[in-house]
C-alpha cells in the first residue's frame, strides 16, 4: 500500500485514457506525457495502460508500507527517498516503511510514478483515468489528497524477476536504483523554446495568411490560463480572413483552436470532446509529449510537418517503445541469470 | 452517400457530410454513426459525431498497408460509406423529459416570458410542444445540443454566468435550448429541471440521449418532480 502525506499541487490517477465514449461527451482524460507513462509503467512490468500518477510541478509525499518496485519519468521534479535523491528513467525498488518525496521542479512539467502491479482502484467506463470535472474514475475521482490509501495490485512475474536483482543491490539501503537507463532519445532533457511539430489544421485556409506564416515566424508563450485541459498561447494574434460560423465537431488531442480575440489554445487530455473553433495546426503526436511537459511561462515555436510525415513518426515511434519493451526484458533476463 | 474526407490529425480523419444544420444532414451523420457502431475494423477506436461530420480516431499500427495508414483508411471507409442510403434512415427514438417549469427550477423563466412579451404559461407551452431533435453530445458528458426551438421564445445568455447550474436544469440560450447533465457554471436562462438524469456514468451507456433522438419536454407538477426524482434515485 502506498499512503499520500501530502498530496502535492495536482496529483491524480490516469492511464492512457477513456476512448469509445466521447460520442457521449464523456472527455478522454488519461495523462499528459503519454510516452514517459508508458515508459514508467514497463521499467516496473507492466502493461502500458496500467495507470500511473501524474504529479505536477510540486509533487506529493508518500510512504511505502512494502517493499516496492516503483520507476518515475518525465520531468524531474527532486524525488528523493528517505533524503536520498532518485533516479528518473529506472527501475527503483523501495523498502517497506521508506518515504518518498518530491523537491522542486527541475526540468518539465509533470512526472509519472509508476508502482509494479498498478494500483487496485476500479475501471469507469473501460479506463481508471481521473475525470475531475465529472467526479469519476481514478481515486474516487478527485486529485489525491493526504491520507489517501492506494493498495496495489500484484505484481507480473516479469516486475517479480526486475524485484529480484535489485533487491540483491539493496545491500542495507533504503532503496536500489537498475544501473541502467533507458536511450536517451525518449528521456533528453527538454531544452528551453523547444520545437514542436504541427501540421495544418481542418480551418488552416480560413487564417489571413500573415497569420498562418506567424506561427512560424514567432514563439508562443504558455500562460498562466494552461492547465491539463489546454494550454492558452500568448505570441502574435492569430486572425481569420473573415468571420465565418464554425459548427461544433470533434477535436483532438493537440488541436490548436483560434477563438476570436486571436491567441491560440492548445487543447490537451482533458480537452472537451467537441469544439466550435477554428483548428489553425494539429501537433504531431509524437510530439505531444514536449507540449506536455511545458509549464507556464515556457516558450515554444511551431514547426510545419506534412500529415503524411506526421504519421510516419507516429509508426515510427512505435517501433522504437515496441524494440525498447523488447530491450529491457532481454536485460533482465540477462540479469536473472 | 455523398462525403468529402480530411486528416483531423495524425490518428483520425473527419468525414464530412455537408456544411450547414438541417434535419437532412443530421439523418446522413446518424446513418454514418450507426454504421460505425456495427463495423469490425480492428483499427477504429471511437467515432464521434458533431453537427455536419462524423470523426473516427483510429490506430495506425493497427492497420495493414504498403501505403500510409490515412490512405487505407480512407479506402475501406469511403467503399462503405458509398453504399450507405439515406433513405431508408431509422425513425428517431422519442425521448420523454419531464420538466417541472418556474419557481426555484426555473428562476429565470418569467425573464424569458417580458423578453418576449409572453406569459410565463405562454412560454412553458411554447417550450413543451415543441419537436426537438438532438444533434450531437458534446460540451459536457450528455449534453445535447437541441435544435428545433421556437424562436418565439428565445433569450440571450445572462449577462452574469452562474457558478454553478444544478444539473438537469433546462435552459434556454438565444434560439437553443439545453439541459444540464452536470454541475456547471453556465449562463443559460434557467426555465425549468427535470428529474431525470442524462449523465450515466455507472450505466451501459452513459449518456441518456444520443445524437438523432427526438425530444419532447413534458411539464410536470413539483410533486410529480419529488416522486421521479424518487424512483431516478431508487
Amino acid at each position: 500500500m502506498i499512503k499520500i502525506t501530502k498530496p502535492g499541487l495536482l496529483t491524480s490517477v490516469q492511464d492512457l485514457g477513456r476512448y469509445g465514449y466521447q460520442k457521449y461527451g464523456v472527455i478522454a482524460s488519461g495523462v499528459m506525457d503519454a510516452t514517459a507513462h508508458r515508459i514508467a509503467n514497463l521499467l516496473v512490468g507492466n502493461d502500458e495502460n496500467e495507470a500511473t500518477l501524474e504529479l505536477t510541478l510540486l509533487g506529493p509525499d508518500m510512504e511505502f508500507t512494502k517493499d516496492t518496485l516503483i520507476s518515475i519519468c518525465g520531468g524531474n521534479l527532486s524525488p528523493s527517498v528517505d533524503g536520498k535523491p532518485v533516479k528518473l528513467w529506472r527501475s527503483v525498488l523501495v523498502k517497506a516503511g521508506s518515504k518518498l518525496k518530491f523537491g522542486g521542479c527541475k526540468t518539465g512539467c509533470r512526472a509519472y510514478l509508476a508502482v509494479a502491479g498498478g494500483f487496485d482502484l476500479p475501471e469507469v467506463m473501460d479506463s481508471k483515468s481521473t475525470y475531475i470535472r465529472a467526479g469519476i474514475g481514478g481515486f474516487n475521482g478527485k486529485p489525491l489528497q493526504a491520507d489517501d490509501e492506494l493498495s496495489l495490485k500484484e505484481p507480473s512475474d516479469f516486475a517479480t524477476q526486475i524485484t529480484k536483482v535489485l533487491a540483491a543491490e539493496l545491500d542495507g539501503q533504503k532503496f536500489a536504483e537498475m544501473q541502467w537507463t533507458i536511450a536517451s532519445e525518449f528521456t533528453s532533457t527538454p531544452v528551453s523554446k523547444p520545437k514542436v511539430r504541427v501540421m495544418k489544421g481542418r480551418q488552416y485556409d480560413w487564417f489571413t495568411q500573415e497569420s498562418q506564416m506567424k506561427l512560424f515566424t514567432e514563439s508562443f508563450e504558455v500562460t498562466s490560463q494552461s492547465d491539463r485541459m489546454g494550454y492558452r498561447l500568448k505570441g502574435p494574434e492569430l486572425q481569420l480572413e473573415k468571420e465565418q460560423e464554425m459548427l461544433s465537431e470533434a477535436v483532438n488531442f493537440g488541436t490548436i483552436q483560434v477563438p476570436s480575440e486571436g491567441n491560440p489554445i492548445v487543447l490537451l487530455a482533458d480537452r472537451q470532446t467537441t469544439g466550435g473553433y477554428p483548428k489553425i495546426w494539429q501537433i504531431a503526436t509524437v510530439d505531444l509529449p514536449i507540449m506536455a511537459q511545458l509549464k507556464p511561462g515556457d516558450k515554444v515555436q511551431f514547426t510545419e510537418v506534412s500529415h503524411e510525415v506526421a504519421q510516419q513518426l507516429y509508426l515510427d515511434r512505435e517501433k522504437q517503445i515496441h524494440q525498447l519493451k523488447q530491450g529491457i526484458s532481454l536485460k533482465i533476463k540477462q540479469e536473472s541469470k | 452517400m455523398e462525403f468529402k474526407l480530411q486528416p483531423l490529425g495524425d490518428n483520425s480523419v473527419i468525414i464530412e457530410l455537408g456544411e450547414d444544420i438541417s434535419r437532412d444532414i443530421q439523418q446522413k451523420v446518424n446513418k454514418v454513426s450507426s454504421f460505425l457502431e456495427k463495423q469490425s475494423f480492428d483499427w477504429v477506436i471511437e467515432y464521434v459525431p458533431g453537427f455536419t461530420t462524423v470523426a473516427v480516431f483510429y490506430d495506425p499500427c493497427k492497420i495493414e498497408t504498403n501505403t500510409l495508414p490515412y490512405e487505407q483508411v480512407c479506402e475501406e471507409l469511403s467503399a462503405h460509406l458509398e453504399k450507405l442510403d439515406v433513405e431508408e434512415g431509422a425513425k428517431p427514438r422519442v425521448v420523454e423529459i419531464p420538466v417541472c417549469y418556474g419557481g426555484e427550477f426555473g428562476p429565470d423563466l418569467e425573464e424569458v416570458a417580458e423578453r418576449n412579451e409572453l406569459t410565463p404559461e405562454e412560454v412553458i407551452d411554447i417550450h413543451s410542444n415543441g419537436e426537438y431533435i438532438v444533434y450531437m453530445i458534446g460540451f459536457a458528458p450528455g449534453f445535447p445540443y437541441i435544435g428545433g426551438m421556437d424562436e418565439r421564445i428565445a433569450a440571450p445568455r445572462r449577462k452574469n454566468p452562474r457558478l454553478k447550474i444544478p444539473a438537469g436544469s433546462v435552459g434556454i440560450a438565444g434560439k437553443q435550448t439545453g439541459v444540464y447533465p452536470i454541475e456547471t457554471p453556465g449562463g443559460w436562462q434557467l426555465i425549468g429541471k427535470t428529474p431525470l438524469k442524462l449523465f450515466l456514468p455507472e450505466g451501459d451507456t452513459p449518456s441518456l440521449l444520443q445524437a438523432g433522438d427526438q425530444i419532447k419536454f413534458v411539464p410536470i407538477s413539483e410533486e410529480e418532480f419529488q416522486k421521479w426524482e424518487e424512483s431516478e434515485n431508487d
